[in-house]
């Protein structure tokens, strides 16, 4: 029985000499939460400090373990691999930091009533000092903002896709190589580097030499806008358009159809979901845009819904000024509390925008099979 | 509809063929044009400035001596961006091609590229509210202990509303820019490599350091250089964090500025010759972004033979 054991038992170390056994991360990761517990037990608590302590202190140990056990190579791997999974976390931490600070500060704001129904319009310092003096409810609310955010965005998408779908279409179908076709993609690309504040003064200087010096309205935020949702949009309709299969195409010049025609009813439907989550991905990428809409469309209390006359708000520039600039300098509190549900509603806009441009891809997906 | 609506009439046809090549090529032209006008109407705004009495330029010194500290705020602020993006996008990125199970890889890449989607400015209000007063007690504890560092020199400010707070926030800007791409670059790594480096007896560390990191380099260089752009022109996240002031070594007090954050603070207000000294210094602005944009796109370019990148 005793000589059974010992066979076994020296089998299984021939075999997995020079590796770790395969509990040595768990027994790791017990020792290093616990020593970390210790040590902030020691210093004062905190739950951050404990996770970042625990994390250096488990790498510390299993690499120290592997090097003992396994040797230099196998004890770089581990190393490797803790950082690239620590590099993760602290990618996801600011995320998760930004989107619970955004929902804890603007859920108060956005539950109180008439937030989202009126503007900005009449409201002054009086009110807000009044509101925290009484512990009344915050006066005042987005609605101006959020009907200019869908004007200025309805106006640059207006612009944007016909021009953008048209280029790509220019690209795929008939620039293939040329000089032209190459210059163009070129300049798309670099196109989408330009600081959205540049594409902003652009609009702004276009205007003012068209309109007289000092022109903000709406339609100039909608003019800076599309300059960075263009690129976006041919990018993303070029990839889609490129893989309609050929075939499809030449079934239809086969049977005599025109090349325009072939696009139009044959190619662009073909790819209509991709192009369209790309488009919803590029609305999304310019609906939080705030350095644009600050320097051509300026900041509106009021309800404006004429996007060719007099300034416009926006939900972006509205969080700026709320923030910066608050409506009562003394109590900036209530003008805080309306800047961060301004901000949740922003949030969630965008990621409505981009969960809808997944399902669209995914329910709409090119009926390129067979 | 019927075949025949769709074959019928040749000259009709011929024609439909002419107006939609042309329209076609007249929106490609219609980018070109955009570009072009971009250059020429910001150098046509931002000219009385270099005209001007330099003693009217703000500042009183001329416009150079207005956009060197501006210049050379920005790009502290992107290199301190870059300085902690770079490894942390290189790490994510390896995570989510070699290092997450398969299932879940893709939706640890949406994880990250949710990060894009938030908005500047909420960036921004998250910087100050939670970043810039969390960080303050770490620059008093920096200006007590490395104060004799030109870089961590006190006084240290007591809201953390420093250029290093501000390169922190655009740091976590740049990550998922930076990411997605090296993320591509890394899957298309020839599967043959790896599997020859790990028949071999490679760790996947060596296998990485052997098959993955030779083949992505350039298409990560570029990446970091597009990131790059990205950092030099945001925007609002600074105008929001910084305090800013004169041009300073020191990282952990107040001052500094940025061409994007200056811009944006002082537009409302700008009128005449302070208004095109800020479209002169938007100018500015584009020709650095324009220059590190192409420089990454040829970079690109010239490996996309063999780098799939693009």
């Amino acid at each position: 029985m005793a000589t059974a054991t010992t066979t076994i038992a020296r089998k299984r170390s021939a075999l997995t000499r020079g590796q770790l056994p395969s509990y040595a991360p768990w027994a790791v990761v017990a020792a290093a939460v616990i020593l970390a517990a210790a040590i902030m037990a020691l210093v004062g608590f905190n739950a951050l400090g404990w996770g970042v302590l625990s994390a250096v202190l488990f790498t510390i140990g299993l690499v120290t373990w592997s090097a003992a056990a396994e040797g230099s190579r196998k004890a770089k791997d581990k190393l490797a691999t803790c950082l690239v999974v620590g590099s993760f976390l602290i990618a996801v931490l600011p995320l998760v930091s930004v989107v619970w600070i955004v929902l804890v500060n603007g859920l108060p704001g956005l539950v109180t009533p008439g937030f989202l129904g009126t503007s900005m319009n009449g409201i002054s310092g009086l009110q807000d000092n009044t509101s925290v003096n009484t512990g009344s409810r915050v006066l005042g609310g987005i609605y101006h903002s959020l009907m200019g955010t869908l004007l200025i965005t309805l106006w640059a998408t207006v612009i944007s896709v016909p021009i953008g779908l048209l280029t790509s279409v220019y690209l795929v179908e008939y620039g293939n190589d040329r000089a032209l076709a190459r210059a163009i993609r070129f300049f798309v690309d670099v196109m989408t580097g330009i600081p959205s504040i540049v594409a902003g003064l652009f609009a702004a200087a276009l205007f003012a030499a068209i309109s007289g010096p000092g022109t903000k309205t709406g339609f100039v935020a909608a003019v800076a806008l599309s300059v960075l949702m263009i690129p976006v949009v041919v990018r993303s309709s070029e990839e889609m358009l490129k893989i309609v299969p050929n075939e499809l195409r030449e079934a239809a010049y086969a049977l005599g159809v025109r090349k325009w025609r072939t696009i139009l009813k044959v190619v662009i439907p073909t790819a209509i979901s991709g192009i369209a989550s790309g488009v919803t991905l590029a609305i999304a990428r310019v609906i939080g845009e705030t350095a644009p809409i600050l320097v051509t469309a300026g900041f509106a209390t009021k309800i404006n819904m004429d996007v060719f006359s007099g300034w416009m708000s926006s939900l972006p520039t509205f969080i700026y000024t709320q923030i910066l600039n608050p409506t009562s300098p003394a109590n900036p509190g209530p003008s805080v509390q309306r800047a961060w549900a301004a901000a949740l509603v922003l949030i969630i806009m965008v990621m409505l925008l981009n969960l809808g441009a997944r399902l669209v891809a995914r329910f709409f997906a090119p009926k390129t099979g067979r | 509809m019927s075949s025949n609506s769709l074959t019928s009439a040749g000259a009709s046809g011929r024609t439909g063929d002419k107006v939609f090549s042309g329209f076609a090529l007249g929106a490609g032209a219609l980018i070109l044009l955009v570009l072009f006008s971009v250059a020429t109407f910001l150098v046509v705004q931002a000219a009385p400035t270099f005209v001007a009495n330099p003693s009217e330029v703000a500042g009183g010194e001329g416009f150079w001596k207005y956009i060197l500290p501006l210049v050379l705020g920005t790009v502290i602020a992107a290199a301190i961006a870059l300085l902690i993006a770079t490894p942390v996008s290189v790490g994510v990125a390896l995570f989510i091609s070699h290092f997450a199970p398969r299932r879940l890889a893709q939706g640890f890449g949406y994880i990250i590229d949710l990060l894009a989607a938030i908005p500047s400015v909420v960036y921004g209000a998250w910087g100050v509210a939670f970043l810039a007063p969390a960080m303050a007690p770490g620059y008093q504890w920096l200006a007590d202990n490395a104060g004799w560092f030109p870089l961590f020199a006190g006084p240290a400010s007591a809201t953390g509303k420093t250029i290093l707070t501000a390169g922190i926030v655009l740091a976590v800007m740049v990550i998922p820019i930076v990411t997605s791409l090296s993320r591509e670059i890394f899957l298309q790594t020839p599967k043959l490599h790896e599997e020859a480096a790990l028949a071999l007896g490679a760790t996947r560390w060596e296998m990485i350091r052997m098959a993955v990191f030779p083949f992505g380099r350039p298409g990560v260089v570029s990446a970091i250089m597009l990131g790059l752009g990205r950092a030099l022109g945001e925007t609002m996240a600074v105008a929001l964090v910084l305090s800013s002031g004169p041009l300073i070594a020191s990282l952990i007090r107040s001052g500094n500025q940025t061409i994007a954050a200056e811009i944006a603070l002082n537009f409302p207000e700008a009128t005449g010759l302070s208004l095109s000294t800020l479209i002169a210094a938007g100018l500015v602005l584009f020709v650095i972004t324009l220059a590190v944009n192409m420089l990454a796109r040829w970079i690109v370019g010239r490996h996309k033979e063999f780098s799939g990148a693009n």
